[in-house]
């Protein structure tokens, strides 16, 4: 199982839940389990997070693979000026 | 409303062309002859982006009005160069990197020039004053001022 | 991820060397081609009518005297555009309300700032177009309206949006509010650290909106053709951008609009919106004519996208020994007419160069009735960061202890972890800390009045979707086909060097060029620092297919096993070893003979470039205050950064130096003054004041590259870090000089000048 922990900006849309584990393959089915545990997170998720995988930070990387004993970070997306 | 017929030299060519009466110098370069490397950055006289040489003086095209061209002769950017042969301001200007947008370049090319012509010798601080007509947002200043100081010592034979 | 290239150390013939741009020459004569200097035959002018209110309702808009003028040719308001749904609809990888889009662009219920764009016009002259305006009969009923941040956030504050409800709040509030989103990062036990604390400082700071001060206006020129086709010439940060935005708007099919990209005089976040480019798209299909808009300076004040004013309360606690123990900040940021100001990033930035166990950071998102913020140049951070190092200052010297060893008791370093997430990589914030206090500067002796101040800043950096293509022509020379906007000058001469170092050969036999979007896939604007990253990667990975293709075609035509093949210096030639010899051949012979073994040879990259690394520097500045006219002058100023690799030195100091002299200017005199009457008073260069070339002393720039190892070649961004650490570094060096601590920006001689009569006047 995955370690998932969530930005702790994320807590008004998760209950305050920062902390979690999950069986997930890839970014794309983390989103999606989360989205269904989650339901105010997920115009979140669709506008999308970043999320650092074993301290690798990926925006938009949806098929990025997560291992089974991978630390997994939700953040805001970051852009630019 | 008629428009005026204004004869003027730019770049050393005759020029012929017509003009509102409203219609500012910069306007008439760029809209009416094409030519477009002096640029409007404010319309209001503060950013130097329109400088040209009007008689041998440093002005904001976008201060005078187009009919007050009328015989007058005028220099803009496109006649810096001679044939191939760029000016050591503007060599200077692409060896230091002193420019990156380029959008502010022909203005300050202009007024550096102008400012060599009468002062071969400039100081930093003369160069720096010299040029505070005309704003940069890209560079801080810092190589722009070094491209000039070194164009100016070659110009001397430096 | 297979597609990204891990940085390998190397010795190196063209990256880190500085040759001339390809497009100088271009530059320096006035041949290039910026927004206003395209021109197609039977071209209108366009121009837009805009609100004179800062706030009120549209009862109605009549163009019909406009309509009727001789030589205008189309106008359109809000009628001719479709609504738009209240959702976030992807565009790359920006989320965007289309509701909020649409409506900046041309105002449909109310108008919300003094700027605001109602209607527009297409006429044969800019003349005709002008009186057009003026006989468009426009019934406002003027509303109450709220410009300060904090007055927006009172209840009962002149309400922009009847339907908005502060997000991040549970329960959902019941009233609705200017306040449109809320957000909290928080760790630890902020109480308990503050309990621990010897020393508690608290702060709260004021700033003004500032604009990115581009010299080149928006301008740009439609053209569509009667089977709803339309070509788009704009000077803009990001043309896939632009497409994807009017295709929305406009209704349109996105690969119905091919978007070319002028060279841009300038952007810094700026240019990462449309503004007029959908208007003119619609006055051209309906008059179909091109149609030319370009804003003027007055226009690009009132109506672009100027960033936050805020208000910043900061609160830090720490040890006698000048380790923290507690910090927070609330950060309430001005968004403008619609939600979306960079109040989260801000709120990231803030703290990020510390390792700190209990933190906490609220942000608020305001809405207000000035122009929608755009981003500039690291959105948000200078602000926060403001706040933050004037505090940290503050600490150092009350404890007695030096500003560069209070931040090095406290920096974050490879493997902190950030409040707002992940851990830090390798990074180099000690090190241009370390450098700093090594440099003369630092040690310099300061005279009467005069007084040095230090801050730091860090920005994460981004990557995004890149496209690129690299071709080989029949003489041996390659074109690069970018689809990343140069905005500075030095990214597409940074790519070719690039390419040319994984090819070995000559810089020169590389041309770069940015392609309109018709010419390759989506590519990301340029911004976040991206460029150089994100480019230079992908620029890397066609380099290494073409060197995969070439030596397949040399293992054919030399009739030898690809094993046999090596490629060195521009030459295809024997492995070594034990391999098959053959005569070695150059790029151009192979090119020559390319069309008739197989055809062109062609490398190409579409990627999504992640591993961006985050960038930190530290500068010095020394400032003179003038006590009679409270001018505050720099005499001298320093910046250290770690840039991970800098391809070509000489755009990268350049970087570092324009970067820091925005920061200047936002620090001493760059603000937008209201009236009472919520109109802009100061639109316009004049009485906008940014730096000027006598303001100004030389910026020293020292180079630390800590290589990012997601990159080939080691490259973080560098572009927006420099502009975060001057307005802290300046208030730090106002207070060295005179003792006074200024929490309001800008430092201008008027506001210098009260506080040291206040100070005078308190004293006696």
């Amino acid at each position: 199982m995955a370690r998932i922990a969530l930005a702790s900006n994320l807590a008004p849309y998760t209950d305050g839940v920062l902390e979690l584990e999950l069986e997930v393959a890839n970014v794309r089915q983390l989103f999606q389990a989360l989205g269904e545990r989650f339901p105010e997170l997920r115009a979140h998720l669709e506008a999308g997070l970043a999320v650092a995988i074993d301290g690798e930070i990926y925006q938009d990387a949806l098929l990025q693979p997560i291992a089974h004993d991978s630390e997994v970070i939700l953040i805001t997306k970051i852009a630019g000026g | 409303m008629a428009r005026h017929h204004v004869s003027a030299t730019v770049n050393g060519d005759g020029v012929e062309f017509l003009c509102e009466t409203g219609q500012t110098l910069l306007e008439a370069l760029r809209d009416e002859l094409r030519l477009t490397g002096t640029k409007e950055g404010c319309g209001t006289g503060d950013c130097g982006a329109c400088s040209v040489m009007v008689d041998g003086r440093l002005v904001c095209s976008c201060l005078m009005l187009a009919v007050e061209a009328e015989g007058k002769s005028i220099q803009t950017i496109e006649g810096m160069a001679v044939g191939e042969t760029l000016h050591p301001l503007q060599r200077k200007f692409i060896e230091h990197a002193a420019l990156q947008c380029g959008i502010c370049t022909p203005g300050i090319l202009i007024a550096a020039r102008s400012l060599l012509a009468r002062n071969p010798n400039p100081t930093e601080s003369e160069v720096r004053y010299w040029l505070a007509g005309n704003l940069c947002r890209c560079t801080g200043y810092h190589k722009i001022v070094e491209a000039v100081l070194d164009a100016a010592r070659e110009m001397r034979g430096g | 991820m297979s597609t990204m290239l891990k940085y390998q150390e190397r010795e190196l013939k063209i990256v880190g060397t500085r040759p001339l741009r390809p497009d100088g020459v271009d530059k320096v004569t006035g041949r290039a081609r910026f927004g206003a200097d395209y021109n197609l035959p039977g071209q209108l002018i366009g121009k837009v009518l805009r609100s004179p209110h800062a706030h009120a309702r549209i009862k109605s808009i009549d163009t019909s005297a406009a309509q009727a003028l001789p030589g205008v040719k189309a106008v359109v308001t809000r009628d001719d555009f479709a609504e738009m749904p209240d959702e976030y609809a992807a565009v790359g990888e920006l989320m965007i309300n289309f509701r909020d889009v649409t409506r900046n662009m041309m105002a449909r219920e109310k108008v919300l700032y003094d700027g605001h764009p109602l209607a527009a016009v297409a006429a044969v002259s800019e003349a005709v177009a002008r009186e057009a305006l003026a006989l468009i009969k426009v019934e406002y009923e003027v509303l109450p309206h709220v410009i300060d941040v904090v007055e927006a956030m009172q209840p009962g504050a002149p309400l922009l949006h009847e339907n908005q409800y502060t997000a991040g709040v549970k329960p959902k509030p019941d009233r609705p509010s200017n306040v449109a989103k809320r957000l909290e990062y928080a760790r630890g036990d902020l109480a308990a650290g503050f309990n621990e604390a010897d020393l508690i400082v608290e702060r709260e700071f004021n700033t003004k909106p500032v604009h990115q001060g581009y010299i080149e206006p928006q301008a740009c020129l439609a053209s569509c053709s009667e089977d709803g086709q339309a070509e788009l010439w704009t000077s803009t940060q990001g043309h896939f951008i632009v497409r994807a935005q009017c295709a929305k708007v406009l209704q349109m099919d996105v690969s119905k609009i091919r978007v070319t990209p002028t060279e841009i005089g300038g952007g810094f976040g700026g240019k990462n919106n449309i503004y007029s480019e959908a208007l003119a798209i619609a006055l051209s299909r309906k008059s179909h004519r091109p149609v030319k808009m370009v804003m003027t300076r007055e226009e690009v004040f009132r109506a672009t996208g100027p960033t936050s004013g805020a208000n910043v309360k900061v609160r830090i606690g720490c040890t006698r020994d000048g380790k923290i123990t507690a910090a927070e900040a609330e950060l309430n940021f001005q968004a403008g007419a619609f939600p979306g100001s960079s109040v989260n990033q801000a709120s990231m930035c803030a703290f990020t160069r510390y390792d700190l166990a209990n933190v906490r950071v609220v942000g608020n998102d305001v809405t207000v009735n000035r122009p929608k913020v755009a981003a500039y140049r690291a959105p948000g951070a200078p602000i926060a960061v403001f706040g933050v190092e004037s505090v940290i200052d503050e600490m150092a010297k009350k404890l007695g202890i030096d500003p560069i060893e209070f931040r090095l008791k406290n920096a974050a370093r490879e493997g902190t972890q950030t409040y707002y997430g992940p851990k830090l990589g390798p990074i180099g914030y000690i090190q241009t800390l370390e450098q700093a206090r090594a440099h003369p500067h630092y040690s310099a002796p300061l005279g009467p009045n005069q007084g040095r101040g230090i801050a730091t800043g860090f920005w994460f950096n981004i990557g995004n979707e890149t496209t690129c293509s690299l071709n080989l022509q029949e003489d041996g020379t390659l074109t690069l086909m970018l689809g990343t906007i140069d905005v500075a000058g030095g990214s597409r001469a940074s790519m070719a060097m690039m390419v040319a170092e994984e090819l070995g050969i000559e810089f020169e036999s590389v041309r770069p060029f940015v392609g309109d979007t018709s010419t390759l896939g989506f590519n990301f604007l340029t911004a976040g620092s991206r460029g150089t990253f994100a480019s230079g990667m992908a620029c890397v990975i066609a380099s290494r297919q073409v060197i995969e293709k070439l030596r397949q075609r040399v293992a054919k035509i030399r009739e030898v096993p690809l094993e046999a093949v090596a490629w060195k210096d521009g030459h295809a030639r024997p492995a070594g070893g034990n391999v098959a010899q053959f005569a070695p051949m150059s790029l151009a012979e192979i090119a020559k003979m390319a069309g008739k073994t197989g055809g062109t040879i062609a490398g190409h990259a579409e990627i999504n470039a992640q591993g961006a690394g985050p960038g930190f520097g530290t500068h010095i500045v020394d400032v003179e205050v003038d006590k009679q006219t409270g001018s505050v002058k720099i005499l001298r100023y320093t910046v250290v950064q770690d840039v991970g690799k800098a391809i070509h030195p000489a755009y990268v100091e350049g970087q570092l130096q324009g970067g820091a002299v925005q920061g200047i200017g936002w620090a001493l005199n760059e603000e937008y003054v209201y009236g009472d009457d919520g109109v802009l008073q100061n639109p316009g260069f004049l009485d906008y004041r940014v730096p000027v070339a006598s303001d100004l002393p030389f910026i020293d720039t020292v180079i630390v590259e800590v290589p990012n190892p997601n990159h080939p070649y080691g490259v973080r961004g560098c572009g927006e870090v420099p502009i975060i650490p001057p307005l802290a570094a300046i208030a730090n060096a106002i207070e060295n000089a005179i003792g006074l601590r200024l929490c309001q920006l800008p430092f201008s001689p008027p506001r210098v000048l009260k506080a040291i009569d206040d100070a005078a006047a308190a004293k006696g």
